[in-house]
């Protein structure tokens, strides 16, 4: 009668153990809680495991729309010092049926964001072996960055090259005028001996350079 | 005037030896006209508004790209500090003379590259054409880099960078293939900037990212050349100082980094044997010769527009110094940055291993630093080296990283691109590096661009009523158009054959023929007069022994040892090729046939140019004497005096 007692009270957890062990539909889950948080690092003991089983859990639930699972369907085994172990998750109907190895798969990966939060870890510091990723979407902007720095630079460079051409353009208007003007007054001097006092009077005098100081002609 | 009267010293008559040069006092502007020409600062020639646009834009012209990512590489592969040994000393002796020399000459004869061998001797025209051509070809890969440095600039204002992660596959289950097998720095440049094909003949089409980045590039020196030195002159203002500011950011920046002095203090570890080896001295010439642009043209030029009594012996010292000096300097600043990369390379991979042990043996994390690693490796091999054979742990060696040290483009694109990922704040470092970058093109393209502009004006070729705005649009809508093959899939190689063949070769034959045309067919003791007239007092014995002898030996051996290296080896290229073996290492590839007619015109056609055009003179000259003996010949009984007139001016 004891033995049978016994028998019963320690069974389950020995057939939990060989039931995740043995199993194929086990998952090895990888945990670096130093390389992650460095000196915030927490302690890994068993409130954590405790918090690991219950994500698990909640996993499960997720995917299969059954709010059946307890932590009590999370098994784990071959806990090391890595802070490395074993986990099997048995089905809420029967607890000797495991769930298969896809469905715990799909479960994780649409929860990894979830679970890595509950530790504060990353994709890289708790692996799941044999599960991979998801790696985040890539950014996709509506413009290019460079397209719109490229369209400024472009814009800068246009209007410099206008401003610079127009001001040659009217630089040589201006250039243009003067001698036109200087060759008209001239001309004036020449034609109507009226019209030279006149002219004087407009400015302060005009230049002749007949008698000019340029040693230019009296070098010799 | 009258050489012939004064006794030549005894003691150089050996060395004084001048070729006949008939007709040079017409050619050239006498002392007097060039005094004149001061007082009255009449004429049309274009002038510096003040010494400090003149003097930063030589700067600017000098120190350039190859001062960032030439220098460090190669002071670092021969021998670090020692190899300031003959750095030094090839600067004084090859360095200083040539570019006082150029310096000289064209602010005694006013002129650019063509005008003044064409005043020298007319047969010397093809010195200057071929200058032309040579500032022509470099100019056109030099602008490639540049359109590629703004690709990076125009690149660096997202966070994160894009070269700082692999891109994801269509199913986000991993990384890109050939990304994951290289590194996202080396998928960036290969793939998303360059697009390049794995051989050269593979053209790859036109890549339209870098096609709009030329354009950019073409049209911003436009800009800054548009009407000459009176516009590149305010440009210098920010082109030429903006790089010191940059190196010192990153000077300061890189000393608080991790690892930056274990960077400085390879580069400048010093191994005095490396100064027996030949190639150590030769690859210090090059460097000198290279990165001073002599035989561009647009030294020259640029010394032309000075006042004839500017002291251009003061000039050449001190831009020289500036060189040598920014070398080293920035030397220190990429090593140091070099130095954090590797010291983080290093880590990384230390912490792989670390990481893979801990998790062979299910050790608790923290078991294993780098302290005890050693210990810790020889411990598990001797307890279960099975299991560590299996392992296949990377080995972490500190010098093979900073041996990694790469030269030009691989260090600005991948390198420091690399480190730049790893500093905080990323985007603001990048954008100051490849602003910095930019900067010393730039400037040095400026140079460039008077090179060919000024003897394209000078030759006479196209009208001369075309404003200047018109010279400089054409030559870089011109460049602009043939540069388009380096925005090919293998354009990347395209640029390494220009850059191997067009702006080696040609330009020691250049500076050679410059030097023997200054002391041989000018005449050393006109020159020396020149000088004493300049800037009022004559060249000591140093300037008179480098000019005549050391200089032109130096620069001839360089010559030698190129041509025969090149001609004796097969020729071969570098490719990345994501099928071959060695993937991600570049492939070395040899060259198809046809590449060798086209290495024949980069460098052949401006060397041949300097006989051709000689050759061609003097059958024209041959020509019209004797068209000229037979009119006058005619004319003779009729008008003695005019024909004894004419016959002088013949020659």
């Amino acid at each position: 009668m004891l033995a049978g007692v016994l028998l019963l009270i320690f069974l389950p957890p020995l057939v939990a153990k060989d039931l995740c062990k043995d199993s194929q539909d086990g998952f090895k889950v990888r945990l670096s809680i130093k390389t992650g948080l460095g000196d915030d690092a927490y302690e890994w003991n068993e409130s954590e495991m405790f918090l690991f089983r219950s994500t698990l859990a909640y996993a499960m639930r997720k995917h299969s729309n059954q709010d059946t699972y307890t932590i009590d369907n999370i098994l784990v085994c071959n806990d090391t010092q890595r802070v490395s172990f074993v986990f099997v998750v048995t089905s809420t109907d029967d607890p000797d049926q495991l769930i298969p190895k896809e469905q715990v798969e799909l479960a994780v990966r649409q929860n990894k964001h979830r679970i890595n939060n509950a530790f504060l870890l990353s994709d890289m510091t708790l692996e799941f072996m044999g599960i991979p990723p998801t790696l985040s979407a890539p950014i996709i902007y509506d413009t290019e960055p460079w397209l719109i720095v490229f369209g400024v630079v472009i814009g800068a460079v246009a209007v410099g090259i206008v401003a610079l051409l127009m001001s040659t353009v009217s630089k040589k208007r201006r250039a243009k005028e003067k001698a036109a003007g200087l060759s008209e007054e001239d001309e004036g001097i020449v034609k109507e001996n009226g019209t030279a006092l006149s002219s004087l009077g407009r400015k302060e005098g005009v230049y002749n350079q007949a008698f000019s100081n340029d040693d230019r002609f009296t070098k010799l | 005037m009258d050489r012939f009267m004064t006794r030549p010293d005894a003691a150089d008559m050996k060395l004084n030896l001048k070729l006949p040069n008939p007709g040079l006092d017409e050619r050239i502007p006498s002392h007097a006209e060039l005094e004149k020409l001061e007082v009255e600062e009449a004429g049309e020639r274009p002038q510096w508004d003040n010494k400090a646009q003149y003097m930063l834009t030589c700067v600017g012209f000098c120190v350039g790209l190859g001062n960032v990512w030439r220098f460090p590489y190669l002071c670092q592969s021969h021998g670090g500090g020692a190899f300031m040994i003959p750095f030094l000393i090839l600067l004084v002796l090859e360095g200083i003379p040539l570019l006082h020399l150029e310096f000289a000459i064209g602010q005694r004869l006013r002129k650019g590259s063509v005008g003044v061998w064409r005043s020298i001797n007319p047969y010397l025209v093809g010195v200057g054409i071929a200058s032309m051509l040579v500032s022509f070809l470099v100019g056109m890969y030099y602008n490639t880099i540049i359109a590629w440095v703004l690709w990076y600039f125009f690149n660096s204002f997202q966070d994160p960078l894009p070269w700082s992660q692999c891109p994801v596959n269509e199913n986000r289950t991993g990384f890109v293939s050939e990304c994951e097998r290289s590194s996202p720095v080396d998928y960036f440049w290969y793939r998303k900037t360059l697009n390049t094909t794995p051989v050269i003949e593979d053209s790859g089409g036109l890549q339209w990212w870098i096609v709009l980045c030329l354009f950019c590039a073409w049209t911003l020196l436009w800009v800054c050349c548009l009407r000459g030195i009176e516009t590149t002159g305010k440009a210098v203002y920010v082109t030429s100082t903006l790089p010191y500011l940059v190196l010192t950011i990153f000077l300061i920046r890189g000393l608080t980094l991790k690892g930056s002095v274990s960077g400085i203090k390879f580069l400048f570890t010093p191994d005095l044997d490396e100064l027996l080896n030949p190639s150590t001295w030769l690859d210090a010439g090059a460097q000198v010769f290279y990165s001073f642009s002599l035989a561009f043209g647009g030294l020259i030029s640029f010394s032309s527009y000075n006042s004839v009594h500017n002291n251009c012996e003061q000039d050449a010292v001190i831009i020289s110094v500036i060189n040598g000096f920014t070398s080293i300097y920035a030397a220190i600043v990429i090593y140091s940055i070099i130095g954090f990369r590797a010291t983080e390379r290093f880590d990384d991979c230390l912490n792989g291993n670390i990481l893979t042990l801990l998790n062979t043996f299910d050790l608790p994390e923290g078991n294993i630093t780098e302290s005890n690693y050693d210990g810790f490796l020889q411990h598990l091999n001797s307890t279960a080296p099975a299991v560590f054979q299996d392992l296949q742990l990377k080995t972490c060696d500190m010098q093979t990283f900073l041996s990694q040290g790469v030269e030009g483009t691989g260090l600005a694109f991948i390198v420091f691109t690399e480190a730049i990922t790893k500093m905080p704040v990323s985007p603001l470092w990048s954008v100051l590096f490849f602003i910095m970058l930019f900067c010393l093109g730039l400037s040095t393209m400026f140079g460039s661009v008077e090179g060919v502009v000024v003897p394209l004006q000078d030759l006479n070729i196209l009208p001369k009523r075309w404003p200047k705005e018109a010279y400089t649009g054409l030559v870089c809508f011109v460049s602009f158009g043939l540069a388009i093959i380096f925005a090919q899939g293998s354009g990347d190689y395209w640029l390494a054959l220009f850059d191997g063949f067009a702006g080696s070769i040609p330009l020691l034959i250049i500076a050679f023929c410059e030097m023997m045309a200054v002391s041989y067919i000018y005449g050393i003791d006109r020159f020396n007069d020149d000088i004493k007239f300049m800037i009022g007092h004559k060249p000591n014995f140093f300037w008179q022994v480098t000019w005549r002898l050391v200089s032109p030996l130096i620069v001839l051996l360089i010559f030698l040892f190129y041509f025969i290296t090149t001609v004796s080896k097969e020729l071969t290229y570098i490719a990345w090729d994501p099928q071959s073996e060695n993937f991600p290492t570049l492939e070395t590839k040899s060259y198809p046939d046809w590449i060798y007619g086209i290495i024949f015109i980069l460098s052949g056609v401006p060397a041949l140019v300097i006989p051709a055009v000689a050759l061609y003179k003097l059958i024209r000259n041959r020509c019209c004497a004797k068209e000229e003996k037979h009119t006058t010949a005619e004319h003779k009984i009729q008008i003695p005096d005019e024909l004894d007139r004419t016959r002088r001016s013949l020659h």
